[in-house]
């Protein structure tokens, strides 16, 4: 019947994981600006495919 | 006549004024310039991501020298060493995401910077750069010429290491609910099984690690709570916090002896979730807007270095370093930091930071020039006569008021019922505990702590944060940011409300020009237009703008008087603008702005200048009549008196003429003599005292980017005429804040009969605790969303 022991100990261990975690992300700084991130990951497809970016461009000047 | 957007600012302007480089139209070459960089940088993916994002960058020639002196930068720097350096730079246009696209990218235009890191919400701009000579003011002076000027003021130098931000409140959240959740499951077990064999072999186990598990929520989490009762009751007051700390003390004693004695789990479960609650109302509470400041005094107006001029040399000198006698060059658009003398060049100084007034005033060399004045055309060399601690501007913000810290006296709603709730806790307490002693003294000290524990306050120290909280950002979407909760329940009891004139009630935007005379033939404004169009003064400027006619005529024998007028001559006939002893020859003065005008010494009319009312003015006093009284309060003479009084109700008091420090005392004799509660609005630092002192001070502001005074609230002047709706609805939130107490004394009172009568089983306390809580939370943010339903119908 031992074996809580050691179910205790495995999933207080895990909790205790996430907990640190989370402290840790707070101290560096991961939670100050929650809303910059969002729209920079939108960028690095539209650096990549400038070439075809810049034709988009040009028919919009167009019109 | 076909009109163009400007591809970069998105401005419109006319087919003559355009300027088209690459098929694309733009409004000044200014605009043309900085798309022209991008575009040689291959970084024209700026002009994909948002429509005309940009904005015409400002002459900034010179303005950043004082970067290259290595003390003043240093100040600025969040970093340094040989190789590296960081600094963060707050950039007011930041607005879009073009904005941060292209501020993320600047190392493709200056490759000494190695990386750069946009804060969108706080409006910053993070830069690692490699630390040469003279880059740092490269790099300000790259982010001016797009368009992005940074805005580095006093402030920045003096608070720089204060801004560190506090995440205690987060981190002991992160224990309570870490706590909270664990302890739930733990204690899960004996809330239904009490005799069976397997459980029985691990309750000590169990038991003793809920112990442990609540005491870093007890002395950490909780801390604050104790502090504050202890606080408070040193000072006499019984505060929410002390019945809040008496039931978690409570909690934990009975709790703890009960598993030494074996008697039971305690209430270790529910003892966490409390504080795990009350911590989260604490955290919604917290004000969230990062990129406005509430607490600005002169410091963030001031520039941080001015250039001295000595023996034919110039240099940059911090502010703080400036003599009695120093000689300093102050050029076109920079403030005057010092009360000083002019010595020579063509002042034209705006006062409005100042004063509130918006005309531009004319200054002759020997005349004596305020600090806090922005010089407007061209470059002038001033002599100090004071120290900066000296000068008017800032002896303004040695007053008292703005050292008092108004939180300090503040008693809010929750703590002005807590003192009642705290005795008739402890009254009934001490009756059923002296009930039960006659019958079994075991069960009185149980129902004791039960009726403490019952009764801790749980329910109702949630209800005015989440109400207060929720109308706070409720607000807030709606362009009226308050700092803190607590300026809505000063809102609810004001009944006064005091504006001032220029800037608050009139739109600094829009200066309406009417013209009176003889008309004008179309060839006459055009001739007069032309001549405009040399001139530099402000109200020249203006005037050529609202004319709005071409300008082709060409002009002969240009002579502007300083500080009269102007003149020229157009087919030998001679024009003459400007003041009307320059124009008329009649010395007498107008109590209004006007630019006379005469063709051939025949007087033609003249140009009168007035600030525009906003519109909806006349219509949100006749809403506010009645329930308050209204004064207006204003720094100009009583030119405006007669439109006013036409404008608004009767009974509205006008005060005309006020200095800053009158202003502070008038509100301040209202508020002694007639005990009133008043609200302030007001635009400059002129009103800051006025703000300080008054029970909530508004500042109203046309872009909320730019810097207002200290104050407790900022509203955005488009929905100025909102201000009806908004104290109404402050009002409705203090009422929902005492129907959910009114919920919470239910819940108190089931939770009570089952700690008078001796029932109060762990179960119990573990299910109405947080039911209580949640439920609380629930009714109150339902109904302050429905009571604010209200301000998004209305549109006007």
């Amino acid at each position: 019947m031992s074996i809580i022991y050691v179910l205790i100990t495995v999933s207080l261990s895990l909790a205790l994981v996430f907990f640190f975690i989370f402290i840790k992300s707070v101290k560096s700084g991961q939670f100050d600006d929650t809303y910059t991130p969002s729209i920079r990951m939108l960028f690095d497809d539209e650096v990549k495919n400038k070439s075809a970016k810049k034709s988009i461009t040009n028919t919009k000047q167009n019109s | 006549m076909n009109t163009h957007t400007c591809f970069h600012c998105g401005i419109e302007h006319s087919d003559s004024e355009s300027i088209i480089s690459q098929q694309k139209n733009f409004c000044c070459n200014g605009c043309k310039t900085v798309f022209e960089i991008l575009n040689e940088n291959d970084l024209t993916c700026y002009y994909d991501l948002e429509n005309t994002p940009g904005k015409i960058p400002e002459e900034i020639k010179g303005k950043y020298d004082y970067l290259t002196n290595p003390q003043i930068a240093e100040k600025l720097l969040e970093f340094e060493d040989e190789q590296t350096a960081i600094i963060t730079l707050h950039i007011p246009y930041i607005h879009c995401s073009s904005c941060i696209w292209i501020l993320e990218n600047l190392q493709r235009l200056n490759s000494d910077i190695s990386s750069s890191q946009v804060n969108f919400p706080k409006k910053t701009i993070r830069i690692i750069y490699n630390n040469k000579e003279n880059a740092l003011k490269n790099i300000v002076e790259l982010l001016s010429s797009i368009g992005y000027e940074p805005y580095i003021s006093l402030e920045n130098v003096e608070n720089a290491n204060l801004k560190k931000k506090d995440n205690s409140l987060i981190y002991k959240i992160a224990v309570a609910g870490f706590v909270f959740g664990n302890s739930m499951f733990i204690s899960f077990p004996e809330y239904f099984e009490v005799d069976e064999f397997w459980l029985n072999q691990y309750k000590p186990l169990f038991r003793w690690m809920l112990f442990f598990f609540s005491l870093p929520v007890v002395f950490y989490s909780a801390h604050s709570y104790f502090t504050s009762a202890i606080k408070g009751l040193q000072k006499g007051i019984l505060n929410i916090d002390v019945p809040i700390s008496l039931g978690v003390a409570v909690l934990f004693i009975r709790s703890t002896v009960e598993i030494i004695f074996h008697l039971g789990q305690g209430y270790f479960d529910s003892l966490s979730g409390l504080v795990f609650f009350l911590l989260i109302g604490k955290f919604f509470q917290q004000s969230t807007y990062n990129y406005l400041s509430f607490e600005r005094d002169y410091k963030s107006y001031f520039p941080i270095a001015v250039t001295k001029i000595s023996e034919q040399k110039e240099e940059s000198i911090q502010i703080q370093d400036l003599q009695k006698g120093d000689r300093l060059l102050i050029r076109n658009q920079e403030l005057i930091p010092i009360d000083s003398i002019l010595i020579n060049g063509n002042a034209m100084i705006d006062y409005s930071f100042v004063t509130g007034e918006v005309t531009p005033v004319h200054k002759k060399s020997g005349d004596k020039i305020f600090a806090g004045g922005k010089q407007l055309d061209g470059i002038i060399e001033v002599e100090a006569i004071k120290t900066m601690s000296q000068s008017y501007l800032t002896q303004l913000w040695s007053n008292d008021v703005f050292a008092k810290n108004k939180e300090d006296n503040f008693k809010g709603i929750t703590d002005s019922i807590s003192k009642n709730f705290t005795i008739t806790v402890l009254l009934i307490a001490t009756i059923s505990g002296g009930y039960w002693l006659f019958i079994d003294t075991g069960i009185a000290i149980n129902v004791v702590t039960a009726v403490l524990i019952i009764a801790c306050p749980c329910a109702i120290a949630l209800s005015a944060p989440f109400t207060l909280g929720n109308m706070l950002r409720i607000f807030g979407r709606h362009k009226f940011y308050l700092k803190n909760a607590a300026v809505i329940e000063n809102m609810a009891k004001i009944d006064s409300l005091i504006f001032d004139k220029t800037g608050t009630l009139t739109s600094t935007l829009k200066q309406q020009i009417t013209y009176n005379g003889i008309e004008l033939k179309t060839k006459e404004k055009q001739n007069i237009s032309s001549i405009l169009k040399n001139s530099n003064h402000p109200l020249s400027r203006m005037l050529h703008d609202f004319l709005k006619t071409k300008t082709t005529s060409t002009v002969s024998n240009f002579e502007e008087i300083l500080g009269k007028g102007i003149q020229g001559a157009i087919n030998n006939n001679i024009y003459k603008i400007g003041s009307k002893k320059f124009v008329v020859g009649d010395a007498q003065k107008d109590d209004d702005t006007a630019v006379f005008i005469s063709i051939n010494n025949e007087l033609k009319g003249k140009f009168s200048f007035q600030n525009q009312y906003r519109n909806g003015i006349s219509g949100m006093f006749k809403k506010l009549v009645g329930h308050f009284k209204l004064t207006v309060l204003s720094g100009d003479n009583d030119g405006e008196q007669k439109n006013l009084q036409q404008l608004l109700p009767k009974n509205t008091e006008l005060i005309f003429s006020q200095k800053p420090e009158n202003k502070l005392e008038f509100i301040d004799n209202k508020q002694q003599k007639n005990k009133e509660k008043i609200m302030m609005f007001g635009d400059g630092l002129n009103d800051a005292g006025a703000l300080a002192q008054s029970n909530v001070g508004v500042a109203v502001s046309e872009n909320i980017n730019v810097f207002s005074p200290a104050c407790d609230a900022i509203i955005d002047a488009s929905v100025f005429t909102k201000i009806p709706l908004f104290l109404k609805l402050a009002k409705q939130s203090i009422n929902v804040i005492k129907w959910s107490f009114g919920l919470s004394f239910v819940y108190n009172i089931i939770g009570l009969y089952f700690a008078v009568t001796g029932q109060l089983s762990p179960i119990i306390a573990a299910i109405l605790m947080p039911l209580s809580s949640i439920s609380i939370v629930v009714f109150v943010t339902i109904l302050t969303n429905f009571i604010s339903r209200k301000l998004s119908i209305s549109t006007d």
